[in-house]
């Protein structure tokens, strides 16, 4: 079940184009100190992204899509491995990588003290682009990213939402292949964080680019995502389509609150004969359960409970998440996986 | 092609293997001009600090022109040929190439700080480049010190007999030193990537870099070992050859061999400090 890797949705163009990055055993390690051990980043980190949409690298701080991130966009060497990007490996030709992928790193990373279009203007003419074309590229992906009111005063008066949306339009202003977001809503206030959702799915739909997009923020992945892959400690743990690695849990999540953790415990026996519900743990008062179907286990389950004289407090039961699924797969917790809770 | 499919690359547009040498060349002049630019653009933007730098020289030139003014009355000292203030203005305009440069690299540190520097590290910029559009910069920020140092100097009474090739001179040596420490304040916070050392190791090397040389002293008025050190100071390189530019009349055999020097060791630094970008890359 751990091995699960659903056929991938884009192998019906893969006849004519490959993937838009392949990266095989990736290991990266960093010396901290004289004294405390290497840190290995990343530890046999294989993933194959297809052109197209959005793909997700999910996991908690420290997991490694940073490294992956910076591997695959020429900025870090890995210890061993191999990678790809649209087609030209990156350790042999970083040079030609440059100019095939975007970079939106995990700060915002205008120059602060030049204008949104001087900002533009300079990525383009770096990138190749003559000075007549960089100067449109810039007017269309400020308009686009509604900047345009904005484009002319210095970046350092702009609010960092209208920053990272030009983050966003400067990795794109050479038209790349592969557009890699390195956290793109981290430190964004809720509405500065919908707005950007909705300029990475609505791009993703326009440029022809395949958008790789890290994130620890499970709404996110789930939001934007076509296809994701979890990553845990410097290796990918399982990859799909949100969809494919809900379904992949089979079943719903029930819920139950009780009176004490002491009912909780005379629970646990009387649901255990409960056809059809499985994985059942007591926390506190609380039980969680997986089932097939949760809305018709749970008369059953309050039958149960009913012999042995015990009320539920509340029932719920939830369409798997991204955090059962993260659960499933490393054993643990999202939340309780990295330092990171609140961003 | 779908529209989901990756462009396969045009070999001819986008392949950096198949790029002359001459195209090479053309890209990096291209790419350090962008980069001077921006750097140019930003001082503009912060007047105030435009004009300090060129007040701060005027200051010194002033300050230590009034202060030390008696030791030119030293018998022996400048060979009685020159006052203080015609033999400090080339001292000054050397010394402050120095200590402008020696802050280069705080430029890189806050790209580090702002992920400016990883952005463009992942793009096609050439490394040559982004060393080489700081060092212009710093250039082109002493040429303006140098002038106005001169000028106020000669406003100030002083003569400089040896004309315009002198001034020309003194503008080449103070920039050949600003390549220097500008790149090895560069190379320093690609190392560190940590502003206060840098400033520290950087004030550690200046200071004693401008005081063994004779920017301010003739060195053969102090103990004998100072001028033994000043002779391998490339400060004091500058410093006599501009000074002897300036002067009436030149022994060109003091000149050329001190610009040879400066112009090898600028290329030199600026060599190495490029490498140190590898450096830097191998700890992301």
């Amino acid at each position: 079940m751990s091995r699960a890797r659903p056929p991938a949705t884009a192998g019906t163009t893969a006849g004519t184009t490959g993937p838009a990055v392949s990266a095989a055993d990736l290991v990266k390690t960093y010396r901290t100190g004289r004294r405390t051990p290497e840190v290995r980043a990343l530890d046999g980190l294989t993933v194959d992204i297809p052109a197209g949409a959005v793909f997700g690298l999910l996991g908690p701080n420290g997991a490694g899509k940073s490294t992956t991130v910076r591997i695959l966009t020429t900025l870090s060497r890995p210890d061993s491995g191999r990678a790809v990007v649209a087609g030209v490996d990156v350790t042999r030709r970083p040079d030609a990588v440059r100019r095939l992928v975007g970079l939106v790193s995990q700060r915002s990373s205008a120059d602060p003290l030049a204008t949104g279009r001087e900002n533009l203007v300079l990525a383009g003419r770096v990138q190749g682009l003559q000075r007549a074309d960089a100067v449109a590229r810039a007017r269309d992906l400020l308009e686009r990213l509604d900047l345009t009111d904005a484009a002319d005063r210095l970046v350092r008066t702009w609010s960092g939402g209208m920053s990272r949306r030009l983050d966003v339009a400067i990795g794109l202003v050479h038209r790349p292949s592969v557009l890699f977001l390195d956290e793109p809503t981290t430190g964004l206030d809720p509405d500065a964080r919908s707005r950007m959702w909705a300029e990475i799915a609505r791009l993703s739909g326009q440029e022809e680019v395949t958008v790789v997009l890290t994130t620890h923020h499970l709404e996110e992945a789930d939001r934007l995502a076509h296809r994701l892959a979890v990553v845990d400690r410097g290796r990918l743990v399982v990859e799909g389509s949100p969809e494919e690695l809900k379904r992949d849990l089979r079943g719903d999540t029930v819920h139950l609150e009780l009176g004490s953790p002491d009912d909780a415990r005379r629970a646990l026996g009387l649901l255990a004969a409960v056809p059809g519900l499985r994985d059942l743990t007591a926390d506190g008062a609380l039980l969680r359960a997986r089932a097939d179907d949760g809305a018709r286990v749970v008369p059953q389950v309050l039958a149960a409970l009913d012999t042995g004289g015990l009320q539920a407090a509340a029932v719920s039961v939830a369409r798997p998440t991204l955090d059962d699924v993260y659960r499933r797969h490393t054993g643990r917790a999202y939340a309780a996986a990295g330092t990171e809770v609140a961003a | 092609m779908t529209t989901t499919a990756v462009r396969p690359i045009d070999p001819g547009a986008r392949s950096g293997a198949t790029r002359s040498r001459a195209t090479g060349l053309g890209e990096l002049t291209r790419h350090s001009a962008y980069l001077t630019a921006r750097s140019v653009r930003a001082l503009l933007r912060q007047p105030a600090f435009a004009v300090l730098t060129l007040v701060q020289p005027a200051i010194w030139l002033l300050l230590f022109g009034q202060l030390f003014r008696a030791t030119a009355q030293l018998p022996g000292f400048a060979d009685g040929r020159q006052t203080y203030l015609e033999f400090l203005a080339p001292g000054v305009v050397v010394m402050t190439a120095l200590f402008s440069s020696g802050w280069a690299g705080t430029v890189y540190i806050d790209d580090m700080q702002r992920g400016v520097m990883d952005r463009f590290l992942a793009s096609p910029v050439r490394r040559g480049a982004m060393m080489a559009g700081t060092l212009v910069y710093q250039g082109l920020t002493t040429l303006f010190q140098t002038a106005v140092v001169l000028v106020i100097a000669v406003a100030s009474g002083a003569r400089f007999d040896g004309g315009a090739a002198g001034w020309a001179v003194t503008a080449l040596a103070a920039c050949l030193v600003s390549v220097v420490v500008a790149s090895l304040s560069n190379a320093l916070a690609l190392l560190l990537r940590q502003q206060e050392a840098l400033i520290g190791i950087s004030q550690f090397v200046v200071l004693p870099l401008q005081f063994l040389s004779s920017a301010l002293m003739d060195t053969r008025l102090a103990p004998s070992w100072v001028g033994d050190v000043a002779r391998y100071n490339p400060v004091d390189w500058a410093v006599v050859a501009s000074r002897e530019a300036l002067s009436a009349s030149t022994d060109w055999g003091l000149v050329w061999p001190r610009l040879g020097l400066l112009a090898g060791l600028a290329l030199v630094m600026a060599w190495l400090a490029t490498r140190a970008f590898g450096t830097y890359q191998r700890s992301l």
